[in-house]
């Protein structure tokens, strides 16, 4: 463990309840300044919840936090800020409308004669992105930035607050590829300039890149702390499932050459999507890969009615698909969306209501919703899909996994030929994860049409009997067998590879 | 910085500041009323009698089943400026044609005015997608013109046609028709709510459009169902007042409507950002605002105090649905 004159943040027995829920149970860990030290676990083992307590987002029900030798409570953001502790959520919190700048000194402006001295502004902006190393423009609305942008503007909002110890909590989930590199960058710099890291994430790979100290935490309570050079991902999953992880992707069972084409798409044209062709078999699950905004969840919504179509034509079972979302349902064609919270989830609403949506209409009579035969269902599509059956509890309780099995259960009470699962993985915890593989591929062998969008290589490769490689709006390759390969993939993907008819 | 929903823990149980913003939500209303009850019967001995009571639910009738079919309109995430121009309008029309063709034509007329005027707003913030706040004022303004131009700015009275009367004065059981009226649209709105596929659809649609439609739900046709709904409820109550002092002037106290069951809606806990709210609150703060206007009148204290203290109360209650908002979203 690390000397005693260099810890900056001791944690002692710190306990934490939401309710009845046990979110941290008595939990110890010694932070060394100067380093980046990670906090993984499986989505509930309580990892956001610490790193929310170190940065006073949450006050502890147990336990102290001594912060360079000296005990402190704080029972604000705020307050943790005064002693140098900042926080980055994944959602970022800027305000939209005002420029970077503006931004990083919201509530600290220079002021002169009680007005914003916008020039000491400027400069004292350019100091600071400069020491960062940022490559940003103090004066861009903030609205108009990505999201990695945004989560650089909260980096240099908390350094200009001088803090030295900056929480990440989950900072790279809804990052591209080279976003994410850039950010690993920061990490490395802010670590170089003697700040000190916590970082929460899923991401193991990333874990063992970047930390210089891992803990564990499982079901609220410390498994272990250690150095991350020795651990491995395997090391971490198995201490965070507390058994050794299990294989990474079901058998594939490949549909049988003569089942019907389920879904069969001619010449579809809408936004963002040109002229595609495709056909899913029943029982075949298809992955649909391709670099970010080259129109895969766009033809997704397409296919499911949910965005006009320019041309073309999509068929389900030989039957023309209507273009509205409720008309494809209907029909047994059922989407479940790229972003849950946007798409998917009533929040506030219990989980019943939630899973049983799109099939009410065959759970009433005259009109009205027959409750029992509700729950009755909506219970047997959520152990379907392994996810709590807590059913009055409100969506937004749940963590990630169990809202997007909340959102499969939905679908599996349509019972669609077929599904269209864009990005089902994201934000999910391990577990969650392989319970939603297994379950996809069960569905597959049961004879429904999956159609998968996935930005995980590995997922794809994984689960898909075929690929098909999309490029700016077009279908540019099908890989099948032998030929899906992460390189073919990539080739086609950016538009290295001849274009082949799909 | 709240929470990133489905990134922490499960948490179905609560933190202290949830439940305290979800009690507000849901037993908030009944608070407040129960003590204005309280404290009226004790300071003013007229207040309890039954003549005094049982005015107060005649008197409500037409704003409750205005607010009964505004509270799904709220919900579905939408907002209906326009039932106060209705409501004259209606009133206006049914009259007339009660005095011409009879009590039933006038009834049917103030329905359909209602309702046909209740279809336009739905076209109008569905398909033209304007805002609901301006759309439904503009409405409130060609309905108040019309209504204008219909009666010519004059007093409409039906003296002659005393019959007209019964429609909302008859007594059955100690209370009015329109109280009846009332109860029974109170009771069918809440059953609607909670119990009927169109009840889930409006939560859905006012609580997350997006999901909603890919979820299947025709949300146009749910959003203009609720306006037509509020515009029929807002002909009713036209109607009703009409019938009560055969007489109507289309172009006065239509604002004050408008704003009376907004904030009874609004008192009652449905939130006007949509997707929250209930029926039973909705008539209970109703009913609180009532009571606050008739201790008013009872104490004898000047209207305008009144209006000062109404618009206070509306105030209040946006600023605790928005902290309750916060509150729920955090944790």
């Amino acid at each position: 463990m690390a000397m005693n004159d260099s810890v900056l943040l001791d944690v002692r027995g710190l306990g934490k309840s939401f309710g009845a829920t046990r979110a941290l149970d008595d939990v110890s860990v010694q932070v060394a300044a100067g380093s980046v030290h990670a906090f993984v676990g499986e989505n509930g083992a309580g990892k956001s919840t610490l790193g929310k307590i170190v940065a006073g987002v949450f006050p502890p029900d147990q336990g102290d936090l001594v912060l360079r030798g000296a005990p402190v409570a704080f029972r604000s953001p705020r307050e943790a800020l005064m002693q140098g502790i900042a926080i980055v959520a994944q959602e970022v919190a800027l305000v939209p409308r005002l420029t970077v700048a503006q931004n990083v000194f919201l509530g600290a402006e220079p002021r002169r004669a009680g007005f914003i001295d916008r020039r000491a502004m400027a400069k004292r902006f350019a100091r600071l992105a400069a020491d960062a190393g940022f490559d940003l423009d103090g004066r861009a609305i903030v609205g108009g930035l990505s999201i990695a942008e945004q989560q650089q503007v909260e980096i240099l909002r908390s350094l200009a607050r001088e803090a030295e110890l900056i929480v990440l909590d989950e900072p790279t989930a809804s990052l591209s590829a080279r976003e994410i590199d850039r950010l690993h960058e920061i990490v490395r710099s802010l670590r170089a300039s003697g700040r000190t890291v916590i970082l929460v994430s899923h991401f193991l790979g990333e874990v063992l890149d970047l930390a210089d100290t891992v803990t564990v935490l499982r079901d609220g309570r410390l498994i272990r702390t250690g150095p991350a050079s020795a651990e491995t991902e395997a090391s971490l999953v198995s201490a965070m499932l507390g058994r050794p992880a299990a294989r990474a992707y079901p058998i594939k069972r490949l549909a049988p050459a003569d089942s019907p084409v389920a879904l069969s798409v001619r010449g579809l044209s809408a936004p963002g999507v040109e002229d595609v062709s495709l056909e899913v078999r029943a029982g075949e699950i298809v992955g649909l890969a391709g670099l970010i905004g080259a129109g895969r969840s766009e033809l997704a919504r397409a296919i499911y009615g949910a965005a006009p179509t320019s041309a073309g034509e999509v068929t389900f079972r030989s039957t023309a698909l209507g273009s509205t979302p409720a008309a494809s349902l209907q029909a047994g064609v059922a989407l479940i969306p790229e972003s849950r919270k946007d798409d998917g989830l009533f929040l506030g609403r219990p989980i019943r209501e939630n899973v049983s949506l799109s099939s009410l209409a065959e759970m009433t009579r005259f009109g009205f919703v027959r409750r029992g035969q509700e729950r009755g269902r909506v219970v047997g599509a959520l152990r379907q899909a392994s996810g709590t059956t807590l059913l009055e509890a409100p969506a937004g309780a749940l963590s990630g996994g169990n809202q997007q099995k909340l959102l499969f259960a939905r679908s599996l009470l349509v019972k669609p030929g077929v599904l269209i699962a864009d990005e089902p993985t994201r934000g999910v915890d391990v577990g969650s994860k392989q319970d939603l593989y297994e379950l996809l591929v069960r569905l597959a062998a049961d004879g429904m049409a999956v159609l998968l969008i996935s930005n995980e290589m590995e997922e794809i490769l994984g689960l898909a009997h075929r690929i098909l490689v999309m490029r700016q709006g077009r279908l540019v390759a099908e890989l099948a067998s032998e030929a899906m390969t992460e390189a073919a993939i990539l080739e086609a993907a950016f538009g290295a590879a001849p274009a082949s008819a799909a | 910085m709240t929470a990133a929903e489905g990134v922490g823990p499960d948490r179905p149980d609560q933190t202290l500041s949830q439940r305290a913003s979800g009690f507000v939500r849901r037993y908030g209303i009944a608070v407040p009323f129960l003590i204005t009850f309280v404290i009226l019967s004790i300071i003013s001995p007229p207040f309890l009698r039954q003549q005094n009571l049982t005015n107060i639910l005649d008197q409500q009738a037409g704003i409750i089943i205005v607010a009964c079919a505004g509270t799904l309109v709220l919900i579905a995430g939408g907002i209906d400026l326009s039932i106060g121009a209705i409501y004259g309008l209606a009133g206006a029309i049914a009259l007339n044609m009660a005095s011409t063709f009879g009590t039933p034509a006038g009834v049917v007329a103030g329905l359909a005015v209602g309702l046909a005027v209740g279809l336009v707003n739905g076209v109008v913030v569905t398909r033209f997608r304007i805002n609901p706040l301006i759309g439904t004022l503009a409405m409130s303004f060609v309905v108040a013109g019309i209504a204008a131009i219909v009666t010519k700015g004059n007093l409409v009275v039906a003296f002659d046609h005393p019959d007209f009367q019964q429609f909302a004065a008859t007594r059955i059981a100690g209370i009015t028709s329109a109280a009846w009226m009332m109860i029974v649209t109170a009771i069918a709105a809440t059953i609607l709510l909670s119990r009927t596929t169109f009840g889930r659809y409006v939560y859905a649609t006012g609580g997350n459009a997006q999901a909603a439609r890919l979820g299947g739900v025709r949300v146009n046709g749910i959003r203009v169902a609720t306006f037509a709904l509020s515009g029929m409820a807002a002909g009713l109550a036209g109607t009703l007042d009409a019938s009560r002092v055969l007489s109507a002037q289309a172009t006065s106290g239509g604002q004050f409507l408008t704003f009376t069951v907004l904030t009874g809606i609004i008192v009652g806990g449905t939130s006007i950002l949509g997707g929250e709210g209930s029926m039973q609150r909705t008539v209970v703060g109703c009913l609180f605002v009532a009571l606050v206007a008739n201790g008013f009148n009872l104490l004898g204290v000047d209207p305008f105090y009144q209006q000062v203290t109404l618009g206070v109360i509306l105030l209040l209650a946006v600023g605790l649905d928005a902290w309750s908002r916060r509150a729920e979203s955090s944790g």
